[in-house]
């Protein structure tokens, strides 16, 4: 068995800012253990002298010219924008206070 | 068959600069095909008469001016365009209810050279949300049914494109691989599939799922008509920084060529036997007979570390994943969704909006991939998983050492039942186990069809090195003119039906 049971779950999905009924929480975590149990072999086979790879080419740092490019007008921004005002993007309260 | 919707984009291409078809009969036969099969097949989400029909008449009107010079070769063979793929225009949905509806201001680059080339967009086609899956059953719009067997999966996440090639609704389409998803759908299909060395063609536009893997590619029903679109969309692309700057190489001349003789084809011990069909491998059996008939030398391969590919892929993904769709937070664009009560701070709307915009296997594996990055977990875990992917690209360089390219079968299986996996999400990720080592290591890979299990289609997956695209155009081209020798046609002839007229 993994790590992974109902809280964990919860926990995860708080992070990942997605909210879960109780009966979600109970399927995906007996799926998720599953899935984990499946692939934590990964862990056991390379050894500390095997190098990590993040990216399959190797490139160095890529940088364009410094010169003005074409970008999106304010209006074309916002186009698929849930809610707008005076040219930006229009969220509800940051903090729940008050 | 109407020969306008039977016909290859390379043969559309010459009827069109001979002029004895116009672009706008060609885009038309496809539309009305596309109206009287699509309601079964369910390969397009969106269709785009109006500016198909509009870009078609423009390419007839440049060539009874006289322009016909000016016209790329392909200007006026029609294209439909994998949903996760953004364009003017048309909608954008990645196969989400968080995007429904979605009008992206810019082109992809991919779609600024289709416009270029003036090809007429049919519309998007369906795949698995946010290309998250290998059945397309995962689609928040419905699934797309394989034009074999309309019971059964046309594969994924590109099932729509590979459906609608396979289907006849359109000679080509573009596909997005991130761990097979060009590929196994082109094999349950039968049509030809195409991953590009990573960086080999542009990503710029194409929603990211798991950046390190995605690569945009070519979808078609033969071996030469995907190097025609491969070489309208690859190149170099300023606007994406790990778009390879390296020459394209002449990919439609390898695949004119189709000779394998002396060519060195290493069979991957590891891709075959246990948990492979029966079909499957029987008829990955005979393709290599008739390769070695052909001049080829066959030899065996070993890639020990293939075995941890699976498990690799399955925490690199959804990590990245993870991180690419938190962008998805009901403030920029999409979807937002207000809680029903309590206090409306941002924090809850991004939980309300995310639980309704995002599907089961979406937020799995974000889940997955938040669970994989967190504090404590990231060395064991996605640390891991990068060193296995060092070992997955060791044990290409060994192979290709010994051989020119590699080959194995495409999908373990056939295309499976409608349903018949949905509820086994680690059933599911096993149809990838072929392909998704490509992807860990970035080297390019192609699936032709190579005949029938149970009425069924098989696919051959050829694979090449990094920037050695070519050899696939070349070994592919020469199976796909073997096998269509032994059937006396190709082998989507043998499909059933679909629409009811011959």
């Amino acid at each position: 068995m993994s790590e992974i049971n109902r809280e964990a779950v919860a926990h995860l999905a708080r992070l990942a800012h997605i909210e879960m009924t109780a009966e979600e929480l109970d399927k995906m975590a007996g799926e998720l253990d599953v899935i984990v149990d499946s692939i934590k072999t990964v862990s056991e086979v390379a050894g500390d002298d095997v190098p990590a790879t993040s990216h399959p080419i190797p490139l160095a740092n890529v940088f364009r010219e410094d010169v003005p490019g074409a970008t999106l007008t304010n209006e074309q921004a916002l186009s698929g924008a849930p809610d707008a005002e005076d040219g930006r993007f229009k969220v509800p309260a940051i903090l729940d206070e008050e | 068959m109407n020969e306008l919707i039977s016909s290859s984009a390379a043969d559309l291409a010459a009827k069109l600069a001979a002029k004895e078809v116009s672009a706008v009969e060609v885009t038309q036969a496809h539309l009305d095909r596309i109206a009287e099969v699509d309601g079964e097949v369910n390969a397009f989400l969106h269709v785009n008469t109006e500016e198909a029909l509009a870009v078609a008449a423009e390419v007839d009107a440049l060539r009874a001016g006289g322009l016909a010079g000016e016209l790329h070769a392909l200007a006026g063979v029609p294209i439909a365009i994998k949903d996760l793929i953004v364009t003017i225009g048309q909608p954008t949905t990645a196969g989400s209810k968080m995007l429904e509806g979605w009008m992206s201001p810019y082109d992809a680059t991919v779609i600024s050279r289709i416009r270029e080339a003036r090809m007429p967009m049919l519309g998007k086609t369906n795949l698995d949300e946010f290309a998250m899956g290998s059945s397309t059953e995962h689609s928040a719009y419905g699934p797309t049914r394989n034009p074999w067997d309309l019971d059964r999966i046309p594969g994924g996440s590109g099932g729509g494109s590979a459906a609608a090639v396979a289907a006849y609704e359109a000679p080509l389409a573009l596909g997005t691989d991130t761990g097979g998803s060009i590929r196994q759908p082109a094999a349950v299909t039968g049509s030809v599939g195409v991953k590009p060395t990573y960086g080999g063609v542009s990503r710029y536009g194409a929603i990211a799922m798991a950046s390190s893997l995605d690569q945009i590619g070519p979808v078609s029903r033969t071996v030469l008509d995907s190097a025609l679109l491969h070489e309208v969309i690859g190149g170099h692309d300023p606007a994406d920084s790990t778009s390879l700057t390296d020459p394209l190489g002449a990919l439609a001349e390898a695949a004119r060529s189709a000779d394998v003789a002396g060519l060195r084809i290493g069979v991957v011990r590891e891709l075959q036997g246990e948990g492979y069909d029966a079909g499957v491998q029987q008829r990955f059996d005979e393709s290599l007979q008739l390769l070695r008939g052909a001049g080829a030398e066959i030899v065996e391969v070993s890639c020990p570390n293939f075995r941890y590919a699976l498990g690799a892929y399955y925490l690199i993904m959804p990590s990245e994943a993870s991180s690419n769709l938190a962008k998805f937070d009901g403030v920029r664009y999409g979807l937002r969704v207000l809680p029903e009560d309590g206090p409306m701070t941002i924090e809850r709307v991004m939980g309300a909006t995310r639980a309704a915009g995002f599907g089961d296997e979406v937020k799995r594996r974000i889940i997955l991939g938040t669970y994989a990055l967190s504090a404590g977990y990231y060395d064991a875990y996605y640390g891991s998983a990068q060193k296995v992917r060092t070992l997955v690209q060791r044990d290409f360089e060994a192979a290709f050492a010994q051989a020119d390219v590699l080959v194995s079968p495409t999908a373990p299986t056939t295309a499976f039942r409608l349903g018949e996996k949905l509820d086994d999400p680690l059933a599911m990720y096993l149809n990838d186990v072929a392909t998704i080592p490509a992807n860990l290591a970035g080297v390019p890979g192609i699936s032709v069809p190579g005949g029938l299990a149970d009425g069924l289609p098989v696919g051959i997956q050829f694979l090449a090195p990094a920037r050695e695209d070519v050899r696939l155009y070349r070994a592919g081209a020469a199976l796909e003119a073997l096998l269509e020798e032994k059937w006396g046609g190709p082998l989507l002839a043998q499909a059933p039906v679909l629409g009811g007229v011959k």
